[in-house]
């Protein structure tokens, strides 16, 4: 296969699977964080404490968890002809990803709010706020680091699953890397799948964890890969550390 | 540290007679999780009267019930029995049943400021926008907000450090910080939770003068808790002692330094000396006011003709009031100085035995948690 070849197939892969895993990014975190968040506040000791509704999340984000992502798939079928009215695209593929993703986000928000420190919420209280205004001003401000890395992570996990989309012909880089690369013994298609999705995902990697490090560093907490010290120069952050003073 | 800004503290208090903080038979007891029976009881009970424009301290050890105490003042903790008004409202009322609290409840918070032993300034947050958070919470325009930020800022002597993160800032000023946010809502009451018990003792001095200042330029009252008896003694008009979930003595400091045998007295200004042989009585002899000036000691050795030692002698300021307290040894034991005190009772002294034990109780410094 010669590159003019190859270089159709491959955008049009690239795409398909920016398009599933930015939707599915997009639904899993608009629908994780509000559950993450109430896995915190309705476990005992929190804000609004109700044990029947925390098992009952924890349960349904437990099982969808561990179910194997291709699983999955074929088992939301009839939900996902009822949501797009197709089970095959790229379209029906963006349910199960998005459903998958929702627990596995959910949790990672869960264990960054739970990091917030008891004694803002209670500042936050002692001031007259409402739950909402510490959802608000404190759980979601205080972890927004840590709530950057756990998306970070999603996306990573995300273009994981979307590889067995290709299995309801959604296409996608999965796809191809099976179609031609294991099908077709393209071994030259399948490196070059694997060298952009390599190049993806650390790209991704790279973002999310600059976006995390500088709003650490803003808040003076220590913490992340000291391999990206040297781009502090390059890419100044709010406020440097350095400038810490003591009187 | 920066000095306070503002006119020149007052010499006269504004205490008034009203009370502001009343607390009457609070009750709290943690029951442990799943095991049967096992509960705690971290207030026993507990009269609290606060009156307007005093600094109350409530001193005591870690588990005494300190904190569970200032926490059911709010009621950030829901006491199990009792009732809490603050500024003529009965929080116990407005609390409801359940957990979470009601917007009325939520309102009487508002007008009560809360100081943190470890700040609690939200790290996402500049100092400046620290402090507009409880003008957000009372629903306040942006622009009234900054400008009642800025202004509090300036009261506390950090106007330069508004766009500071909390990170940026020593302990102290976040401290100050710390206060500036708690006075954001005009609070009447400003409750204290340990706060200068993170803090170095120098730092420590500092934001107890500007709990002082802030006491007497705006009149606001002051409930502190802490486990130093250092921070009663500088700032505090009344105290009170805890222990094990109760108040075992309160009342103005100059009153509790006039009673006879008063635990928080002796810790508030103790003297030393051991007695010199088993034959021998100690007596603690304080002075305040008109009986300061008597020639007491050289009276009573002629009067009666015995030789006295002065063990240990201090004079200082307790809560604004000059006292002067001496630990003498009179020969013979208690039965046989029976005369010579009653003489220097007559004084208009304050004469208190020291027991064979010698020891006057000491109260136990240590990190509360």
């Amino acid at each position: 296969m010669t590159w003019s070849e190859m270089q159709p197939v491959l955008s049009q892969a690239c795409w398909d699977t920016l398009y599933m895993v930015g939707w599915s990014t997009l639904i899993a975190i608009v629908a994780g964080l509000p559950l993450g968040i109430l896995l915190v506040l309705t476990d005992k000791g929190g804000l609004l404490q109700n044990v029947v509704v925390n098992k009952a999340i924890g349960q349904i984000v437990n099982i969808a968890r561990s179910m194997p992502f291709i699983i999955l798939m074929v088992a939301l079928m009839t939900f996902t002809r009822w949501i797009t009215g197709t089970t095959i695209g790229r379209e029906a593929a963006i349910v199960p990803l998005a459903i998958g993703a929702i627990p596995f986000f959910a949790r990672l928000v869960e264990m960054s709010v739970r990091e917030v420190d008891g004694g803002l919420v209670e500042a936050v209280q002692s001031m007259g706020g409402s739950t909402w205004k510490v959802v608000r001003s404190v759980l979601v401000p205080e972890s927004l680091p840590s709530l950057i890395s756990g998306a970070t992570t999603t996306v990573i996990a995300l273009i994981g699953y979307s590889a067995m989309a290709g299995t309801v012909g959604a296409g996608g880089l999965g796809d191809v890397a099976v179609r031609y690369g294991y099908q077709r013994f393209e071994t030259g298609m399948m490196w070059i799948t694997v060298a952009i999705l390599a190049v993806v995902i650390s790209l991704l990697q790279f973002a999310g964890d600059y976006a995390a490090r500088s709003l650490h560093r803003r808040s003076g907490k220590t913490g992340g890969l000291l391999l990206f010290k040297p781009l502090r120069g390059i890419f100044p952050g709010t406020v440097a550390t350095d400038a810490v003073k003591k009187s | 540290m920066h000095p306070c800004p503002g006119t020149p503290t007052p010499a006269h208090s504004t205490v008034t007679e009203t009370h502001v903080i009343t607390t009457s038979g609070l009750t709290k007891i943690y029951r442990a999780h799943r095991s049967h029976g096992r509960e705690v009881t971290a207030l026993d009970g507990v009269d609290l009267h606060v009156r307007e424009g005093e600094v109350y301290g409530v001193i005591g050890q870690s588990g005494a019930g300190k904190s569970s105490l200032i926490r059911c003042v709010n009621l950030l903790e829901r006491p199990t029995s009792g009732t809490v008004t603050v500024a003529g409202q009965d929080l116990t009322a407005l609390a409801g049943r359940g957990p979470r609290a009601g917007r009325e409840l939520r309102r009487a918070r508002s007008r009560i400021g809360m100081v943190f032993q470890h700040f609690n300034l939200l790290s996402s947050r500049t100092v400046q926008d620290n402090i507009e958070l409880p003008l957000e919470i009372l629903g306040q325009a942006g622009r009234a907000r900054s400008l009642k930020a800025l202004e509090l800022l300036d009261l506390v002597g950090l106007a330069d450090k508004a766009k500071a993160y909390p990170a940026q800032l020593s302990g102290g000023q976040k401290q100050r910080v710390g206060i500036a946010r708690a006075l954001a809502g005009d609070p009447k009451v400003l409750l204290s939770d340990e706060a200068t018990s993170a803090l170095d003792p120098e730092t420590t001095r500092s934001i107890l003068q500007l709990l002082r200042d802030l006491n007497r330029q705006l009149g606001l009252t002051v409930l502190l808790i802490t486990h130093e008896m250092d921070v009663v003694k500088s700032v505090c008009d009344s105290a009170a002692l805890m222990e094990k979930g109760r108040i075992v003595e309160s009342g103005t400091v100059s009153e509790l330094l006039a009673t006879p045998g008063s635990e928080l007295a002796a810790a508030l200004f103790p003297v030393s000396g051991e007695a010199t042989g088993t034959d021998r009585t100690v007596l603690d002899v304080t002075f305040h006011g008109e009986s300061a000036t008597q020639p007491v000691v050289s009276q009573l050795a002629r009067t009666y003709n015995i030789d006295i030692s002065i063990l240990g002698a201090a004079i200082d300021t307790v809560g604004g009031l000059q006292i002067g307290r001496m630990r003498i040894e009179l020969p013979g034991r208690y039965e046989d100085n029976v005369v010579p005190i009653g003489f220097l009772r007559e004084q208009g002294l304050q004469i208190d035995v020291v027991g064979p034990a010698g020891e006057v109780p000491v109260l136990v410094e240590e990190g509360a948690k």
